[in-house]
């Protein structure tokens, strides 16, 4: 009689260790990434309105943490994760219109929004430095 | 099979929603290096995805080396000269050898392709072969395809029709018929599909970028006339909206056709029903 050995279970075949990393697909990624990290950073923003609220200890103390260079760190990266996901969002917008689908056109949103949301953050941020009159 | 048929096949094997790693039995492991062929001055070296459901062990990735002075332009011609000169045992699906047929859609250097259209000259130093990714392999570089084609059927890719048909045959203006141009086009090799990391994590609820475009070839047929039934069907968070506009179908399409914008059309449409 044949060997009649029954086959293994079928294996998976490598999807994302495999898959060359393209900028769409990353975006994309990173997209979802920020959109995660900012209920953290809306925690972060609840945290100092409700010492705010609380009274001038609570509010002094946020404020200190905040000035830190982790705090100030934190902040960065907030603003950057928010920027990145608002202009995500405008790109999803405008396929959502029926535009930018095109190999190109696809490409340069996707540069556009990686480099607006880098742009953008350090603008805001010198911005927020000459208000502020210069680091402190 | 049917929608409902289809619906049943979700429900009864619900697999974890996201699986970043592969499970145990799937990771890839060093494969055998084999010969060089004798006498061959211009090599190229091929690292192929293995795996045999008779040996019971680990997929793995075999080191082949080919001699070009002795081998056709493509990778198709790189695997086939592989299968004749070094190691008969190493299996794919091919046919037509010039992309209209679509069996020989794999994965080549990190991109979904069909590997009788991609040229050994297009990708740099070793050639990496893996099969269509994210999908039961059946041996070597054939993928299971029972689920992406069950997913074509449940859109029901055929004319459908209310009035009683004509003497002669449906009728279709030059506009009309120009619609489906990008569209008919495709030829379900499945590269769009098995290269959306959505499809990937949701390839039993999600309809993937292969369906919806065919699902769009039938909305936009002038001659059809179940577009409303053939809406409802896909207005479901996970056959339809699960396409986060990823793009890489788009991307590896080696018809050059845009699933992903077919998909936005289907939401559109789904928009413009309701206003």
């Amino acid at each position: 009689m044949a060997d009649t050995r029954a086959p293994s279970a079928r294996p998976i075949s490598p999807h994302l260790s495999i898959f060359r990393p393209i900028l769409t697909m990353m975006m994309s990624i990173v997209h979802r990434i920020t959109g995660a990290a900012l209920y953290f950073g809306t925690l972060l923003l609840l945290w100092w309105l409700i010492a705010a609220a609380s009274g001038p200890n609570a509010f002094a103390q946020v404020q200190w943490f905040m000035g830190t260079f982790i705090g100030r760190l934190v902040l960065f990266g907030y603003t950057w994760a928010l920027v990145h996901h608002m202009l995500g969002g405008i790109r999803h917008l405008i396929w959502d219109v029926g535009y930018g689908f095109g190999a190109s056109e696809r490409e340069w949103l996707a540069r556009m929004g990686l480099i607006g949301s880098i742009g953008i953050t350090f603008v805001l941020w010198t911005v927020g430095y000459m208000v502020m009159g210069g680091a402190r | 099979m049917t929608r409902r048929n289809l619906r049943s096949l979700g429900t009864r094997k619900r697999r974890k929603m996201v699986e970043l790693t592969l499970p145990k039995n799937s990771r890839v492991t060093e494969g055998r290096t084999w010969p060089k062929p004798e006498g061959a001055t211009n090599l190229r070296e091929l690292r192929v995805y293995r795996w045999n459901p008779d040996d019971g062990e680990n997929p793995r990735l075999d080191t082949y080396w080919v001699d070009m002075d002795d081998c056709g332009p493509m990778i198709l011609d790189a695997l086939i000269w592989i299968k004749n000169r070094i190691d008969p045992t190493l299996t794919f699906r091919r046919s037509c050898r010039e992309g209209v047929c679509g069996s020989c859609a794999m994965n080549i250097d990190g991109l979904n392709t069909l590997a009788c259209t991609c040229g050994m000259d297009e990708v740099k130093g070793t050639v990496k072969v893996y099969p269509l990714p994210h999908q039961p392999v059946v041996k070597d570089l054939v993928p299971d395809l029972t689920n992406f084609y069950a997913q074509h059927a449940s859109v029901e890719p055929w004319l459908k029709t209310e009035t009683a048909a004509p003497g002669t045959e449906w009728k279709q203006s030059r506009e009309d018929r120009a619609k489906l141009d990008g569209l008919y086009e495709c030829i379900l090799c499945a590269c769009c599909s098995t290269a959306c990391p959505s499809y990937w994590w949701n390839s039993e609820r999600f309809l993937g970028p292969a369906a919806l475009l065919q699902a769009n070839r039938w909305l936009k047929d002038s001659r059809d006339e179940a577009t409303g039934e053939r809406l409802d069907g896909l207005e479901d968070p996970f056959r339809l909206y699960r396409c986060h506009t990823i793009m890489n179908c788009a991307r590896v399409c080696p018809k050059g056709l845009n699933p992903a914008e077919a998909i936005a059309e289907i939401k559109r449409k789904m928009v413009e029903r309701q206003v």
